[in-house]
Protein backbone atom coordinates (compact mmCIF):
# COMPACT_ATOMS: atom_id res chain seq x y z
CA UNK A 1 0.00 0.00 0.00
CA UNK A 2 2.79 2.38 0.92
CA UNK A 3 4.71 1.43 -2.18
CA UNK A 4 1.65 2.11 -4.32
CA UNK A 5 1.12 5.49 -2.65
CA UNK A 6 4.76 6.36 -3.16
CA UNK A 7 4.55 5.40 -6.80
CA UNK A 8 1.39 7.43 -7.30
CA UNK A 9 2.95 10.47 -5.63
CA UNK A 10 6.11 10.21 -7.65
CA UNK A 11 4.22 9.98 -10.92
CA UNK A 12 1.94 12.87 -10.02
CA UNK A 13 4.73 15.18 -8.87
CA UNK A 14 6.93 14.39 -11.87
CA UNK A 15 3.98 15.02 -14.18
CA UNK A 16 3.38 18.33 -12.40
CA UNK A 17 7.01 19.34 -12.94
CA UNK A 18 6.70 18.40 -16.61
CA UNK A 19 3.73 20.74 -16.95
CA UNK A 20 5.62 23.56 -15.27
CA UNK A 21 8.48 23.05 -17.69
CA UNK A 22 5.99 22.95 -20.56
CA UNK A 23 4.54 26.21 -19.30
CA UNK A 24 7.94 27.89 -19.31
CA UNK A 25 8.83 26.53 -22.72
CA UNK A 26 5.51 27.73 -24.09
CA UNK A 27 5.94 31.13 -22.49
CA UNK A 28 9.35 31.52 -24.07
CA UNK A 29 8.78 30.01 -27.48
CA UNK A 30 5.20 30.73 -28.53
CA UNK A 31 4.77 33.60 -30.95
CA UNK A 32 2.25 35.89 -29.28
CA UNK A 33 0.46 36.79 -26.08
CA UNK A 34 -2.59 34.59 -26.60
CA UNK A 35 -0.64 31.42 -27.30
CA UNK A 36 1.67 32.14 -24.39
CA UNK A 37 -1.39 32.53 -22.21
CA UNK A 38 -2.40 29.04 -23.24
CA UNK A 39 0.92 27.68 -22.01
CA UNK A 40 0.71 29.67 -18.79
CA UNK A 41 -2.70 28.32 -17.85
CA UNK A 42 -1.58 24.75 -18.32
CA UNK A 43 1.27 25.28 -15.87
CA UNK A 44 -0.99 27.09 -13.42
CA UNK A 45 -3.74 24.50 -13.39
CA UNK A 46 -2.19 21.16 -14.18
CA UNK A 47 1.31 21.84 -12.92
CA UNK A 48 0.27 22.90 -9.44
CA UNK A 49 -2.73 20.55 -9.43
CA UNK A 50 -0.70 17.44 -10.07
CA UNK A 51 1.92 18.42 -7.53
CA UNK A 52 -0.74 19.01 -4.88
CA UNK A 53 -2.33 15.69 -5.79
CA UNK A 54 0.99 13.95 -5.35
CA UNK A 55 1.55 15.63 -1.99
CA UNK A 56 -1.87 14.84 -0.53
CA UNK A 57 -1.05 11.31 0.70
CA UNK A 58 1.92 12.71 2.64
CA UNK A 59 0.20 15.76 4.04
CA UNK A 60 0.54 14.61 7.63
CA UNK A 61 -2.81 15.73 8.96
CA UNK A 62 -6.34 16.38 7.78
CA UNK A 63 -5.86 20.11 8.28
CA UNK A 64 -2.75 20.14 6.12
CA UNK A 65 -4.47 18.12 3.38
CA UNK A 66 -7.40 20.52 3.49
CA UNK A 67 -5.05 23.49 3.17
CA UNK A 68 -3.41 21.88 0.14
CA UNK A 69 -6.78 21.46 -1.53
CA UNK A 70 -7.79 25.03 -0.72
CA UNK A 71 -4.50 26.30 -2.15
CA UNK A 72 -5.12 24.31 -5.31
CA UNK A 73 -8.66 25.62 -5.69
CA UNK A 74 -7.47 29.17 -5.06
CA UNK A 75 -4.72 29.09 -7.67
CA UNK A 76 -7.04 27.40 -10.17
CA UNK A 77 -9.73 30.00 -9.76
CA UNK A 78 -7.32 32.92 -9.77
CA UNK A 79 -5.51 31.52 -12.79
CA UNK A 80 -8.74 31.14 -14.69
CA UNK A 81 -9.85 34.69 -13.89
CA UNK A 82 -6.52 36.27 -14.78
CA UNK A 83 -6.46 34.21 -17.99
CA UNK A 84 -9.87 35.63 -18.94
CA UNK A 85 -8.70 39.16 -18.25
CA UNK A 86 -5.41 38.78 -20.09
CA UNK A 87 -7.20 37.08 -22.95
CA UNK A 88 -9.65 39.94 -23.32
CA UNK A 89 -6.81 42.45 -23.22
CA UNK A 90 -4.74 40.52 -25.76
CA UNK A 91 -7.72 40.17 -28.08
CA UNK A 92 -8.32 43.90 -28.01
CA UNK A 93 -4.71 44.44 -29.03
CA UNK A 94 -4.58 41.96 -31.85
CA UNK A 95 -8.07 40.91 -32.85
CA UNK A 96 -7.94 37.44 -34.34
CA UNK A 97 -10.61 36.02 -36.63
CA UNK A 98 -12.03 34.11 -33.69
CA UNK A 99 -12.28 37.34 -31.72
CA UNK A 100 -14.06 39.10 -34.52
CA UNK A 101 -16.68 36.39 -34.84
CA UNK A 102 -17.56 36.79 -31.17
CA UNK A 103 -18.58 40.41 -31.53
CA UNK B 1 22.89 18.94 -0.08
CA UNK B 2 19.58 19.41 -1.88
CA UNK B 3 18.76 22.18 0.54
CA UNK B 4 22.01 23.93 -0.30
CA UNK B 5 21.29 23.82 -4.03
CA UNK B 6 17.81 25.17 -3.46
CA UNK B 7 19.07 27.97 -1.25
CA UNK B 8 21.77 28.86 -3.75
CA UNK B 9 19.19 28.97 -6.52
CA UNK B 10 16.91 31.23 -4.51
CA UNK B 11 19.81 33.54 -3.64
CA UNK B 12 20.90 33.84 -7.27
CA UNK B 13 17.33 34.45 -8.37
CA UNK B 14 16.86 37.19 -5.76
CA UNK B 15 19.98 39.05 -6.82
CA UNK B 16 19.15 38.62 -10.49
CA UNK B 17 15.61 39.95 -10.16
CA UNK B 18 16.79 42.86 -8.01
CA UNK B 19 19.45 43.81 -10.54
CA UNK B 20 16.93 43.66 -13.37
CA UNK B 21 14.31 45.68 -11.49
CA UNK B 22 16.77 48.50 -10.84
CA UNK B 23 17.44 48.79 -14.54
CA UNK B 24 13.89 48.17 -15.74
CA UNK B 25 12.79 50.08 -18.78
CA UNK B 26 9.57 51.61 -17.51
CA UNK B 27 7.32 51.89 -14.48
CA UNK B 28 5.20 48.85 -15.22
CA UNK B 29 8.24 46.63 -15.76
CA UNK B 30 9.74 47.88 -12.50
CA UNK B 31 6.55 47.12 -10.55
CA UNK B 32 6.34 43.65 -12.10
CA UNK B 33 9.97 43.07 -11.17
CA UNK B 34 9.27 44.24 -7.63
CA UNK B 35 6.36 41.80 -7.26
CA UNK B 36 8.56 38.99 -8.56
CA UNK B 37 11.23 40.06 -6.08
CA UNK B 38 8.72 39.84 -3.24
CA UNK B 39 7.72 36.34 -4.33
CA UNK B 40 11.28 35.07 -4.34
CA UNK B 41 12.04 36.80 -1.05
CA UNK B 42 9.11 34.89 0.46
CA UNK B 43 10.83 31.67 -0.54
CA UNK B 44 14.07 32.92 1.00
CA UNK B 45 12.45 33.76 4.33
CA UNK B 46 10.73 30.37 4.36
CA UNK B 47 14.02 28.58 3.85
CA UNK B 48 15.51 30.62 6.70
CA UNK B 49 12.77 29.36 8.99
CA UNK B 50 11.34 32.86 9.52
CA UNK B 51 7.74 31.92 8.75
CA UNK B 52 6.14 35.02 10.25
CA UNK B 53 8.37 37.23 8.11
CA UNK B 54 7.66 35.03 5.08
CA UNK B 55 3.93 35.51 5.68
CA UNK B 56 4.37 39.29 5.88
CA UNK B 57 6.54 39.32 2.77
CA UNK B 58 4.00 37.26 0.83
CA UNK B 59 1.14 39.49 1.92
CA UNK B 60 2.66 42.96 1.83
CA UNK B 61 5.71 42.60 -0.36
CA UNK B 62 4.24 40.30 -2.95
CA UNK B 63 0.73 41.63 -3.16
CA UNK B 64 -0.17 44.90 -1.52
CA UNK B 65 2.95 46.95 -2.28
CA UNK B 66 2.88 45.97 -5.95
CA UNK B 67 -0.68 47.26 -6.27
CA UNK B 68 0.13 50.46 -4.35
CA UNK B 69 3.10 51.14 -6.62
CA UNK B 70 1.04 50.38 -9.71
CA UNK B 71 -1.70 52.79 -8.75
CA UNK B 72 0.76 55.47 -7.69
CA UNK B 73 2.56 55.09 -11.01
CA UNK B 74 -0.70 55.44 -12.90
CA UNK B 75 -1.29 58.78 -11.17
CA UNK B 76 2.06 60.29 -12.01
CA UNK B 77 2.52 62.04 -15.34
CA UNK B 78 4.98 60.13 -17.48
CA UNK B 79 8.34 61.84 -17.13
CA UNK B 80 11.66 61.12 -18.78
CA UNK B 81 13.76 58.73 -16.74
CA UNK B 82 16.42 60.40 -14.63
CA UNK B 83 19.82 58.91 -15.27
CA UNK B 84 22.24 59.72 -12.44
CA UNK B 85 25.79 60.74 -13.31
CA UNK B 86 28.49 58.11 -13.46
CA UNK B 87 30.20 59.50 -10.37
CA UNK B 88 26.97 59.35 -8.37
CA UNK B 89 26.40 55.78 -9.42
CA UNK B 90 29.91 54.73 -8.39
CA UNK B 91 29.57 56.37 -4.98
CA UNK B 92 26.17 54.77 -4.37
CA UNK B 93 27.49 51.43 -5.53
CA UNK B 94 30.44 51.66 -3.16
CA UNK B 95 28.15 52.56 -0.24
CA UNK B 96 25.82 49.65 -1.01
CA UNK B 97 28.78 47.28 -1.22
CA UNK B 98 30.04 48.55 2.13
CA UNK B 99 26.65 47.99 3.78
CA UNK B 100 26.39 44.51 2.26
CA UNK B 101 29.91 43.67 3.45
CA UNK B 102 29.12 44.94 6.94
CA UNK B 103 25.91 42.93 7.20
CA UNK B 104 27.62 39.81 5.88
CA UNK B 105 30.38 40.21 8.46
CA UNK B 106 27.84 40.50 11.27
CA UNK B 107 25.91 37.44 10.13
CA UNK B 108 28.82 35.21 9.15
CA UNK B 109 31.30 36.17 11.87
CA UNK B 110 29.28 36.93 14.99
CA UNK B 111 31.10 37.27 18.31
CA UNK B 112 31.13 33.98 20.17
CA UNK B 113 28.74 33.42 21.84
CA UNK B 114 26.41 35.43 19.59
CA UNK B 115 24.38 37.93 21.62
CA UNK B 116 20.73 37.02 21.59
CA UNK B 117 17.67 37.40 23.75
CA UNK B 118 16.04 34.29 22.34
CA UNK B 119 16.55 32.28 25.54
CA UNK B 120 14.92 34.91 27.73
CA UNK B 121 12.06 35.24 25.28
CA UNK B 122 11.37 31.53 25.42
CA UNK B 123 11.73 31.39 29.20
CA UNK B 124 9.04 33.96 29.89
CA UNK B 125 6.74 33.11 26.98
CA UNK B 126 4.46 30.98 29.13
CA UNK B 127 3.55 33.98 31.29
CA UNK B 128 2.24 35.85 28.25
CA UNK B 129 -0.22 33.11 27.45
CA UNK B 130 1.01 32.92 23.87
CA UNK B 131 2.74 30.07 22.12
CA UNK B 132 4.32 32.02 19.30
CA UNK B 133 7.52 33.79 20.41
CA UNK B 134 7.11 36.39 17.66
CA UNK B 135 3.67 37.17 18.97
CA UNK B 136 5.11 37.41 22.45
CA UNK B 137 7.69 39.95 21.32
CA UNK B 138 5.16 41.97 19.35
CA UNK B 139 2.36 42.04 21.89
CA UNK B 140 4.04 41.71 25.27
CA UNK B 141 7.76 42.43 25.37
CA UNK B 142 7.75 45.24 22.79
CA UNK B 143 4.09 46.14 22.66
CA UNK B 144 4.94 49.84 22.57
CA UNK B 145 6.74 49.29 19.25
CA UNK B 146 3.67 47.63 17.79
CA UNK B 147 1.49 50.49 18.96
CA UNK B 148 3.77 53.06 17.37
CA UNK B 149 3.90 51.07 14.13
CA UNK B 150 0.13 51.14 13.95
CA UNK B 151 0.15 54.90 14.43
CA UNK B 152 2.77 55.19 11.67
CA UNK B 153 0.47 53.33 9.27
CA UNK B 154 -2.32 55.72 10.24
CA UNK B 155 -0.07 58.71 9.57
CA UNK B 156 0.86 57.19 6.21
CA UNK B 157 -2.84 57.04 5.45
CA UNK B 158 -3.19 60.74 6.26
CA UNK B 159 -0.29 61.36 3.94
CA UNK B 160 -2.03 59.47 1.15
CA UNK B 161 -5.27 61.38 1.75
CA UNK B 162 -3.43 64.68 1.63
CA UNK B 163 -2.37 63.92 -1.95
CA UNK B 164 -5.91 64.46 -3.20
CA UNK B 165 -7.21 67.77 -4.38
CA UNK B 166 -8.55 70.21 -1.80
CA UNK B 167 -12.00 70.16 -3.36
CA UNK B 168 -12.16 66.40 -2.99
CA UNK B 169 -11.05 66.11 0.63
CA UNK B 170 -13.38 63.76 2.42
CA UNK B 171 -14.71 62.21 -0.77
CA UNK B 172 -14.62 58.64 -1.94
CA UNK B 173 -11.23 57.26 -2.90
CA UNK B 174 -10.32 55.43 -6.03
CA UNK B 175 -11.33 55.76 -9.65
CA UNK B 176 -14.68 54.46 -10.87
CA UNK B 177 -14.41 50.78 -11.71
CA UNK B 178 -14.13 50.23 -15.42
CA UNK B 179 -14.35 47.07 -17.39
CA UNK B 180 -13.58 45.75 -20.82
CA UNK B 181 -11.46 42.95 -19.49
CA UNK B 182 -13.81 40.08 -19.88
CA UNK B 183 -16.20 40.45 -16.98
CA UNK B 184 -14.56 37.66 -15.04
CA UNK B 185 -13.75 39.91 -12.12
CA UNK B 186 -17.17 40.18 -10.40
CA UNK B 187 -17.59 36.40 -10.25
CA UNK B 188 -14.05 36.03 -8.99
CA UNK B 189 -14.62 38.61 -6.28
CA UNK B 190 -17.97 37.12 -5.25
CA UNK B 191 -16.38 33.74 -4.58
CA UNK B 192 -13.00 34.83 -3.33
CA UNK B 193 -13.84 37.67 -0.94
CA UNK B 194 -15.78 35.58 1.59
CA UNK B 195 -13.16 32.84 1.43
CA UNK B 196 -10.39 35.41 1.77
CA UNK B 197 -12.04 36.95 4.82
CA UNK B 198 -12.18 33.55 6.48
CA UNK B 199 -8.54 32.90 5.64
CA UNK B 200 -7.54 36.35 6.93
CA UNK B 201 -9.27 35.80 10.25
CA UNK B 202 -7.71 32.35 10.45
CA UNK B 203 -4.22 33.78 9.97
CA UNK B 204 -4.82 36.31 12.75
CA UNK B 205 -6.17 33.61 15.04
CA UNK B 206 -3.42 31.08 14.41
CA UNK B 207 -0.81 33.74 15.09
CA UNK B 208 -1.18 33.23 18.81
CA UNK B 209 0.58 29.88 18.79
CA UNK B 210 2.02 29.46 15.29
CA UNK B 211 3.33 31.78 12.59
CA UNK B 212 0.71 34.32 11.70
CA UNK B 213 -0.67 37.42 13.32
CA UNK B 214 -2.57 40.59 12.80
CA UNK B 215 -0.41 42.38 10.20
CA UNK B 216 -0.58 39.48 7.80
CA UNK B 217 -4.26 38.82 8.45
CA UNK B 218 -5.12 42.50 8.16
CA UNK B 219 -3.33 42.68 4.81
CA UNK B 220 -5.37 39.75 3.54
CA UNK B 221 -8.59 41.42 4.70
CA UNK B 222 -7.54 44.70 3.09
CA UNK B 223 -6.77 42.92 -0.20
CA UNK B 224 -10.24 41.39 -0.16
CA UNK B 225 -11.81 44.80 0.41
CA UNK B 226 -9.86 46.23 -2.54
CA UNK B 227 -10.86 43.26 -4.66
CA UNK B 228 -14.52 43.81 -3.87
CA UNK B 229 -14.16 47.47 -4.76
CA UNK B 230 -12.29 46.72 -8.02
CA UNK B 231 -15.01 44.31 -9.08
CA UNK B 232 -17.65 46.93 -8.46
CA UNK B 233 -19.29 44.89 -5.71
CA UNK B 234 -18.93 47.60 -3.08
CA UNK B 235 -18.38 51.28 -3.33
CA UNK B 236 -15.52 52.84 -1.45
CA UNK B 237 -16.85 54.72 1.57
CA UNK B 238 -16.31 58.48 1.76
CA UNK B 239 -13.19 59.24 3.74
CA UNK B 240 -15.04 61.76 5.86
CA UNK B 241 -17.52 59.11 7.03
CA UNK B 242 -17.85 58.96 10.80
CA UNK B 243 -18.07 55.18 10.97
CA UNK B 244 -14.98 54.82 8.84
CA UNK B 245 -12.98 57.16 11.03
CA UNK B 246 -14.04 55.36 14.19
CA UNK B 247 -13.00 52.10 12.56
CA UNK B 248 -9.57 53.52 11.83
CA UNK B 249 -9.15 54.93 15.30
CA UNK B 250 -10.46 51.87 17.14
CA UNK B 251 -7.20 49.95 17.10
CA UNK B 252 -4.89 52.65 18.44
CA UNK B 253 -7.53 53.82 20.95
CA UNK B 254 -8.02 50.34 22.40
CA UNK B 255 -4.27 49.83 22.50
CA UNK B 256 -3.67 53.11 24.32
CA UNK B 257 -6.62 52.50 26.62
CA UNK B 258 -5.38 49.11 27.75
CA UNK B 259 -1.88 50.50 27.97
CA UNK B 260 -2.90 53.35 30.24
CA UNK B 261 -5.03 50.99 32.32
CA UNK B 262 -1.88 48.99 32.86
CA UNK B 263 -0.34 51.80 34.87
CA UNK B 264 -2.63 51.55 37.88
CA UNK B 265 -3.38 47.86 37.46
CA UNK B 266 0.06 46.42 36.77
CA UNK B 267 2.58 49.12 37.38
CA UNK B 268 3.68 50.24 33.91
CA UNK B 269 2.34 51.46 30.57
CA UNK B 270 1.21 48.47 28.52
CA UNK B 271 1.85 46.06 31.37
CA UNK B 272 -0.81 43.37 31.60
CA UNK B 273 -2.23 42.38 35.00
CA UNK B 274 -1.23 38.76 35.69
CA UNK B 275 -3.86 36.25 34.63
CA UNK B 276 -5.43 38.65 32.14
CA UNK B 277 -2.68 38.66 29.52
CA UNK B 278 -4.29 36.40 26.93
CA UNK B 279 -7.74 38.02 26.90
CA UNK B 280 -6.31 41.55 26.85
CA UNK B 281 -3.91 40.68 24.05
CA UNK B 282 -6.81 39.14 22.18
CA UNK B 283 -8.93 42.30 22.52
CA UNK B 284 -6.02 44.44 21.30
CA UNK B 285 -5.39 42.09 18.39
CA UNK B 286 -9.01 42.12 17.23
CA UNK B 287 -9.21 45.91 17.39
CA UNK B 288 -5.87 46.28 15.64
CA UNK B 289 -6.77 43.81 12.92
CA UNK B 290 -9.93 45.71 12.07
CA UNK B 291 -8.18 49.07 12.08
CA UNK B 292 -5.11 47.90 10.19
CA UNK B 293 -7.27 46.24 7.53
CA UNK B 294 -9.17 49.49 7.05
CA UNK B 295 -5.93 51.52 7.00
CA UNK B 296 -4.21 49.27 4.48
CA UNK B 297 -7.28 49.07 2.26
CA UNK B 298 -7.57 52.85 2.22
CA UNK B 299 -3.86 53.30 1.54
CA UNK B 300 -4.19 51.06 -1.51
CA UNK B 301 -7.41 52.81 -2.55
CA UNK B 302 -5.55 56.08 -2.71
CA UNK B 303 -6.50 59.69 -2.20
CA UNK B 304 -10.12 60.83 -2.53
CA UNK B 305 -11.05 61.32 -6.15
CA UNK B 306 -14.70 62.26 -5.98
CA UNK B 307 -15.93 65.35 -4.16
CA UNK B 308 -17.92 64.45 -1.03
CA UNK C 1 11.81 11.42 0.79
CA UNK C 2 12.51 14.92 1.99
CA UNK C 3 15.47 15.07 -0.38
CA UNK C 4 13.37 13.92 -3.30
CA UNK C 5 10.74 16.56 -2.58
CA UNK C 6 13.42 19.24 -2.26
CA UNK C 7 14.77 18.12 -5.61
CA UNK C 8 11.28 18.52 -7.05
CA UNK C 9 11.16 22.02 -5.56
CA UNK C 10 14.47 22.86 -7.25
CA UNK C 11 13.10 21.59 -10.55
CA UNK C 12 9.93 23.71 -10.31
CA UNK C 13 11.89 26.79 -9.25
CA UNK C 14 14.33 26.37 -12.12
CA UNK C 15 11.47 25.97 -14.59
CA UNK C 16 9.60 29.13 -13.56
CA UNK C 17 12.84 31.09 -13.11
CA UNK C 18 13.62 30.39 -16.75
CA UNK C 19 10.21 31.79 -17.56
CA UNK C 20 11.37 35.09 -16.08
CA UNK C 21 13.32 35.57 -19.30
CA UNK C 22 9.94 36.53 -20.68
CA UNK C 23 9.85 39.34 -18.11
CA UNK C 24 13.20 40.48 -19.46
CA UNK C 25 12.28 40.34 -23.11
CA UNK C 26 8.64 41.40 -23.05
CA UNK C 27 7.86 42.71 -25.58
CA UNK C 28 4.49 43.70 -24.24
CA UNK C 29 3.40 44.35 -20.67
CA UNK C 30 1.06 41.39 -20.91
CA UNK C 31 4.02 39.09 -21.41
CA UNK C 32 5.80 40.41 -18.35
CA UNK C 33 2.67 39.99 -16.29
CA UNK C 34 2.25 36.40 -17.42
CA UNK C 35 5.80 35.54 -16.47
CA UNK C 36 5.21 36.85 -12.95
CA UNK C 37 1.96 34.92 -12.74
CA UNK C 38 3.93 31.79 -13.60
CA UNK C 39 6.47 32.64 -10.92
CA UNK C 40 3.62 33.00 -8.43
CA UNK C 41 2.16 29.58 -9.14
CA UNK C 42 5.62 28.06 -9.15
CA UNK C 43 6.38 29.69 -5.83
CA UNK C 44 3.24 28.22 -4.30
CA UNK C 45 4.21 24.79 -5.66
CA UNK C 46 7.71 25.13 -4.20
CA UNK C 47 6.28 26.10 -0.81
CA UNK C 48 3.86 23.15 -0.85
CA UNK C 49 6.71 20.77 -1.63
CA UNK C 50 8.87 22.27 1.11
CA UNK C 51 6.01 22.08 3.60
CA UNK C 52 5.55 18.35 3.10
CA UNK C 53 9.30 17.76 2.88
CA UNK C 54 9.93 19.31 6.27
CA UNK C 55 6.58 18.45 7.84
CA UNK C 56 6.07 22.11 8.78
CA UNK C 57 2.44 23.14 8.51
CA UNK C 58 3.33 26.82 8.89
CA UNK C 59 4.79 26.78 5.37
CA UNK C 60 1.36 25.80 4.08
CA UNK C 61 -0.02 28.97 5.66
CA UNK C 62 2.66 30.95 3.82
CA UNK C 63 1.66 29.18 0.58
CA UNK C 64 -2.00 29.99 1.23
CA UNK C 65 -1.26 33.68 1.83
CA UNK C 66 1.01 33.80 -1.20
CA UNK C 67 -1.64 32.22 -3.41
CA UNK C 68 -4.25 34.68 -2.18
CA UNK C 69 -2.18 37.82 -2.50
CA UNK C 70 -0.51 36.82 -5.76
CA UNK C 71 -3.97 36.29 -7.21
CA UNK C 72 -4.98 39.71 -5.94
CA UNK C 73 -1.86 41.36 -7.37
CA UNK C 74 -2.27 39.67 -10.77
CA UNK C 75 -5.88 40.71 -11.02
CA UNK C 76 -5.07 44.27 -9.96
CA UNK C 77 -2.23 44.50 -12.49
CA UNK C 78 -4.46 43.13 -15.26
CA UNK C 79 -7.14 45.66 -14.36
CA UNK C 80 -4.57 48.47 -14.33
CA UNK C 81 -3.39 47.37 -17.77
CA UNK C 82 -6.97 47.40 -18.98
CA UNK C 83 -7.50 50.91 -17.63
CA UNK C 84 -4.31 52.16 -19.21
CA UNK C 85 -5.41 50.67 -22.51
CA UNK C 86 -8.84 52.26 -22.28
CA UNK C 87 -7.21 55.60 -21.55
CA UNK C 88 -5.54 55.52 -24.92
CA UNK C 89 -2.26 54.09 -23.79
CA UNK C 90 -1.28 50.68 -24.96
CA UNK C 91 -0.27 47.45 -23.36
CA UNK C 92 2.86 47.47 -25.43
CA UNK C 93 6.40 48.32 -24.46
Amino acid sequence: MNVLLGLFSTVAIVAGIVFFIAGTVGLLRFPDALTRLHALTKADNLGLGLIVLGLLPYAGSLGAALKLVVIWALVQFAGATVAQMIGALALREHPTSAGRHRR
Amino acid sequence: MMGLILDGGIALLTIGIAAWTIRAADDFAAVVGFVAYGLVLTLAWTRLGAYDVALTEAAIGGGATGVILMRAGARVKPAPAIRPSKRARIIVGALCAAVAAGLSAIVLLPPQPAPSLALEVREHLASTGLGNPIGGVLMAYRAADTFLETVVVLLALFGVWSLGRDAQWGGRPGPAPRSGDGGALPLFARVLVPAGIVIGIYIVWVGADAPGGKFQGATILAAMAILASMAGLVQAPPTSGRRLRWLLAAGPIVFVGIGLAGIPLAGAFLAYPPGFEKPLILVIEVALTVSLAAMLALIVAGPPEHAP
Amino acid sequence: MADALTLAAIAVLAAVALGLVRVLRGPSRLDRMMAVQLLGSGGVAVLALLAVASGTDAILDVALTLALLAAFASVALARALGNARADGGETGR
